[in-house]
Order: C-alpha cells, then sequence, then structure tokens
C-alpha cells in the first residue's frame, strides 16, 4: 500500500513546481506569438504607409506610363496575377487533389511512396528552376512567351502542396466513417470523394488557400515564361504581366514615383490574396456562411 | 436449406497470420435475432465482419470459408461485394453518422450515393426507417440539423435508420449499444426486438442479459472457436459444454 501521508507530502511539494511551470509556459508562448507578429504586422504596416498614397482609380485600371513620369497604373499587373491565379488553380487543384486522394487510398502502394517522395522534393524546389524548365518545355517549344508556361511553372508549385495538405487530412478522418460507407454498400469513389472528401474539407480547402498564396507572391518562376507587359492581355501568344513581377521592376527603377507604385502594387497584391482568402473560406465554411445570415 | 437465410462455412480469419476466428460454420434462421458473445478478443467482430466482406478494406486481413446469402456464395471471385451490401445492413459500435450531412442526408446517404434522386422514395424512406429505428418522433420537425449535434444515443438510433434506409434483409449490429446508456440501451433493444419481423439480426454483444433479452439464439465463442450455438434459453440455463456453463455464470471474460 501506498503511504497516504507520504503521497500527499510528495504530490503537494511538486504541485507547486508544476503549477509555476505551467504559468511559465504560457507566459512563454504568448510572448512567442507577440514577437511572431511584430514582423508581419510591421510588414503590413509599411507596405499600407507606404503604398496607400498611390492608390487611385487610375493606378489600379491605367497601363503603366513613361518611366519616371510618375503617371500610369498597374492594370496589366492586376489583371495578369488574377488570370495567372485562375488559370493556375484550373490545372493545379485538380492534379493536387486527385494526387491526394490518390495517395491516401493507396498510401502503402509503391508507387504511392515513390509519388510521395518526389511530391515532397518537389514542395521545396527552388522556383526559378520551375520557371526554366517552363521555359524550356512550353516557351522554346511554342516561340513565344505565354501564360500558358507561367500557369504550368506555377501549377509545379501549387499541385504538391495540395496534394500533400489533401493527403493529410484525408488521413485525420476517422475510419469509421469508410466502414458505415462500406457497409452501405457504396462504391469506393463515391466514399471518397461524397464521404472522406466531404468531412475532411476544412483541411483541403486550408491547404488550397496555402497553395493559391504561395503562387501569388511568386515572381521568380514568371520572369522567363510571361516575361512582363505593359499591356492588358491580348492573347495567350503574347508576355503578360504580373503584379509581383512589376514590384520586381518597380523597385529596382532609382525613381522616386516608381517606388511608391511599387509599394502600391505590394499593397493590391497582399488585397487580392487576402480576398481570395476570404472568398473560398466564405464559400466552404458553411458555420461561417451560418453566422453571416443569422 | 430454404429456411436458413445465412449460412457461414468454415470461416477461418487471420490478421497477418495469426488466426482469430478458427473454422466457424453457423447458420441463421430468417426473421430471428442471434447474439455472439465471449469474451474480448475472442474473435466474435472478426467474424461479424466476414458477414458482408468488411475485411476487404484491410489488406493484411485474409478470410477463408464461405458465406452463403440466399444461396449465393459472398466469397467467390467474380462476386463484387456491393450488391451483398445492400442486403445486409450494419451498425457499428460507436455511433458513426456522416459528419458532414443532416440527419436527413444520413439516412438517406444509401439511397442518395447509389443514384436515387426520387424526392417521393427518399422522403418516405426517411420516415420509414427513423420510425423503425424509433427516432422519427424525436428529430420529424428538425431533419436539416447536422447529425452530429444529436446525442450519443440519438445518433446510434440514426445509424441503425441509416442502415435500414437501404431496405436490407440482414443486419449486422457490432456492440451497438457499448457506447450509451441504460435508456438509450433499452431503446435500441425495442427497435431490434420489432426489427425481427421484418429481417434477420445477427448482434454481437458483451452484455449478457442483453442477449437474453432480445435474442432466440446465442453463440459463445472463446479463443477464436465456436463453443456452444443455440437456443438462447437453453444455452443459458443448461449450457452443454462446461466451458460455456462457466462463462455465463460468470465465472471469466
Amino acid at each position: 500500500m501506498i503511504d497516504q501521508n507520504e503521497y500527499d507530502k510528495q504530490f503537494y511539494q511538486n504541485i507547486k513546481r508544476r503549477l509555476i511551470t505551467n504559468k511559465l509556459i504560457q507566459i512563454g508562448v504568448f510572448c512567442s506569438v507577440i514577437i511572431a507578429l511584430i514582423p508581419l504586422c510591421s510588414i503590413v504596416f509599411e507596405v499600407f504607409k507606404n503604398g496607400i498614397n498611390a492608390i487611385s482609380i487610375d493606378f489600379l485600371l491605367d497601363v503603366p506610363g513613361s518611366i519616371g513620369s510618375g503617371q500610369g497604373g498597374i492594370g496589366p499587373a492586376i489583371q495578369g496575377t488574377i488570370l495567372l491565379i485562375c488559370l493556375t488553380s484550373l490545372i493545379g487543384i485538380p492534379l493536387g487533389l486527385s494526387s491526394g486522394l490518390f495517395l491516401y487510398e493507396f498510401h502503402d502502394n509503391k508507387i504511392a511512396k515513390m509519388i510521395r517522395f518526389f511530391n515532397d522534393v518537389f514542395m521545396e524546389f527552388p522556383t526559378i528552376i520551375l520557371g526554366i524548365f517552363a521555359f524550356l518545355v512550353i516557351v522554346l517549344t511554342l516561340g513565344y512567351f505565354t501564360i500558358l508556361a507561367g500557369s504550368f511553372a506555377l501549377s509545379l508549385i501549387m499541385f504538391p502542396i495540395i496534394a500533400r495538405t489533401t493527403e493529410e487530412s484525408l488521413k485525420m478522418v476517422p475510419v469509421t466513417y469508410k466502414e458505415a460507407g462500406i457497409a452501405l454498400g457504396l462504391q469506393k469513389w463515391v466514399i471518397s470523394v461524397r464521404i472522406i472528401m466531404s468531412a475532411a474539407k476544412k483541411g483541403i480547402v486550408n491547404g488550397i488557400l496555402l497553395s493559391v498564396a504561395r503562387i501569388g507572391g511568386e515572381t521568380a518562376p514568371l520572369i522567363m515564361t510571361i516575361l512582363g507587359s505593359s499591356q492588358f492581355f491580348h492573347g495567350i501568344d503574347s508576355p503578360v504581366d504580373s503584379l509581383t513581377l512589376r514590384i520586381w521592376r518597380l523597385s529596382l527603377l532609382p525613381y522616386d514615383d516608381a517606388q511608391t507604385s511599387g509599394w502600391g502594387s505590394a499593397l493590391v497584391l497582399i488585397f487580392i490574396i487576402i480576398m481570395i482568402s476570404i472568398g473560398i473560406r466564405y464559400l466552404f465554411d458553411n458555420n461561417i456562411r451560418k453566422s453571416i445570415k443569422t | 436449406m430454404d429456411k436458413y437465410k445465412l449460412i457461414a462455412e468454415n470461416i477461418t480469419v487471420s490478421y497477418n497470420n495469426i488466426i482469430s476466428v478458427k473454422n466457424i460454420t453457423m447458420k441463421f434462421k430468417a426473421n430471428t435475432v442471434t447474439s455472439l458473445i465471449g469474451p474480448s478478443g475472442c474473435g466474435k467482430t472478426s467474424f461479424l465482419r466476414c458477414l458482408n466482406r468488411m475485411h476487404d478494406m484491410n489488406k493484411n486481413v485474409k478470410v477463408m470459408g464461405k458465406v452463403v446469402i440466399d444461396n449465393t456464395d459472398l466469397y467467390l471471385d467474380n462476386m463484387n461485394p456491393i450488391y451483398h451490401r445492400r442486403k445486409v445492413g450494419m451498425v457499428f459500435q460507436k455511433p458513426n453518422p456522416f459528419p458532414t450531412m443532416s440527419i436527413y442526408d444520413n439516412v438517406t446517404a444509401g439511397l442518395r450515393l447509389n443514384g436515387i434522386k426520387n424526392k417521393k422514395i427518399l422522403d418516405g424512406s426517411v420516415e420509414n426507417s427513423l420510425k423503425l429505428a424509433y427516432l422519427w418522433d424525436e428529430v420529424k420537425s428538425d431533419l436539416k440539423k447536422p447529425a452530429i449535434e444529436l446525442s450519443g444515443g440519438q445518433q446510434q438510433r440514426l445509424c441503425i435508420a441509416r442502415a435500414l434506409a437501404i431496405n436490407p434483409e440482414i443486419l449486422l449490429m457490432d456492440e451497438p449499444s457499448s457506447a450509451l446508456d441504460p435508456i438509450s440501451t433499452q431503446k435500441i433493444e425495442e427497435t431490434i426486438m420489432n426489427l425481427k419481423n421484418e429481417l434477420t439480426i445477427i448482434i454481437v454483444t458483451h452484455n449478457m442479459q442483453q442477449a437474453i433479452r432480445i435474442s432466440d439464439y446465442t453463440a459463445f465463442m472463446y479463443l477464436g472457436k465456436l463453443i456452444e450455438f443455440g437456443e438462447t434459453k437453453k444455452l443459458f440455463t443448461a449450457p452443454t459444454d462446461p466451458l460455456t456453463a462457466k462463462y455465463v455464470k460468470g465465472f471469466f471474460g
């Protein structure tokens, strides 16, 4: 038998130390959050402070003016970025979702293991190399810079992220739902898509958002694929502009106006990505929709 | 031959080459309730899951033997288990309603996801199945509510309704009331007693009182073997095997 007094003594001796440790860890975690938020907030603040002056209707809709004139806008860049995100999502999301589902369904299959390995390597691949790859495969073959090459390069960045997050979120779904589906005599793909994927929706949507934000902010793979342009989109056989390319080009210029335009472009880019994020969440999260309705 | 709804012949199940069910043969009559009892790990659930080929989803499990439903063997090579699973409903140990679906959608899942879209059929099936599962009165006013907002007992009855909606002829239940309070358990037992008129029920239970209350036949399993199988009354009052006698008197298990 345990000596009750001895047990109590030990327990109360320790409890003070444990309570203090608990408090310290709480404080530590809180401080870490603050520290992590400082750079994030200062970036957003800095972009806002420097960029807000550039924002005007003309700035958002016009083509760029002559360098240093302080005129013109970033219309083509905004259009290009939105087109790129849409086109890339069109390729990347179905590809990512289906490979995620494949990895989940055949998780211990040899091919799946190989795919998972390359997927992980791909996720950390230097993006400039993906750009060069797209340049070699598409631009040189077709003979012109095109939004297709840009979307191709970006979808190579997008789909491994979606595939991995999809697989991970599918794995979180308890096997009991799958069993229930099997017992109802449902076919395998119906169970996977209508039950498991639907149960893992939140994680999958998060993965998609992550990848959209990631490709929205990419510059390197676009340099050799869409090249940049000061005109609105006028066909797949000509260069297009994107916000990231515009920011990069503007930031290299020594003129104050160009710098301000650069900050303005950065602000617009952040705004677009936040809006996409909110929009997709609104579409997929029933809880948010319900709370807005009521 | 005809009066048996389901015949399991020489069923042997092994997980990673470790045998958990040894050569069991059982015949189940139509419109009866059969309980499978025995200590934990004796292979009751493993055996039950053979009866609609649930083991297919796990590659480490090997099943040998025959399961004959209406004169066709479920384990024939060219047999797609989907056809049989529509005749065999299953209710699991823990309530597992589909989390993203409403009550209505859960009950109709088996029909909708198999391509039935006729609203009249679906509506009728929802009311009928929920009434059979004794849940209708509690949820009829709010069928659009998410299924996970129901209580545990209600969720389990919802799962029974979901299994019934595909109009099965056989219902397999794997300790359906083990996670429930006495009142929910009682309601589920009532449900089972009523369902007997419509279908054949095979239920795994740890609760011997429950087996006595609800079942016509009882099978006692021990270490993967079928020790005794017979009428419930006889098995509990005058068992032929000394091991059964020990178990039902509570000496081990």
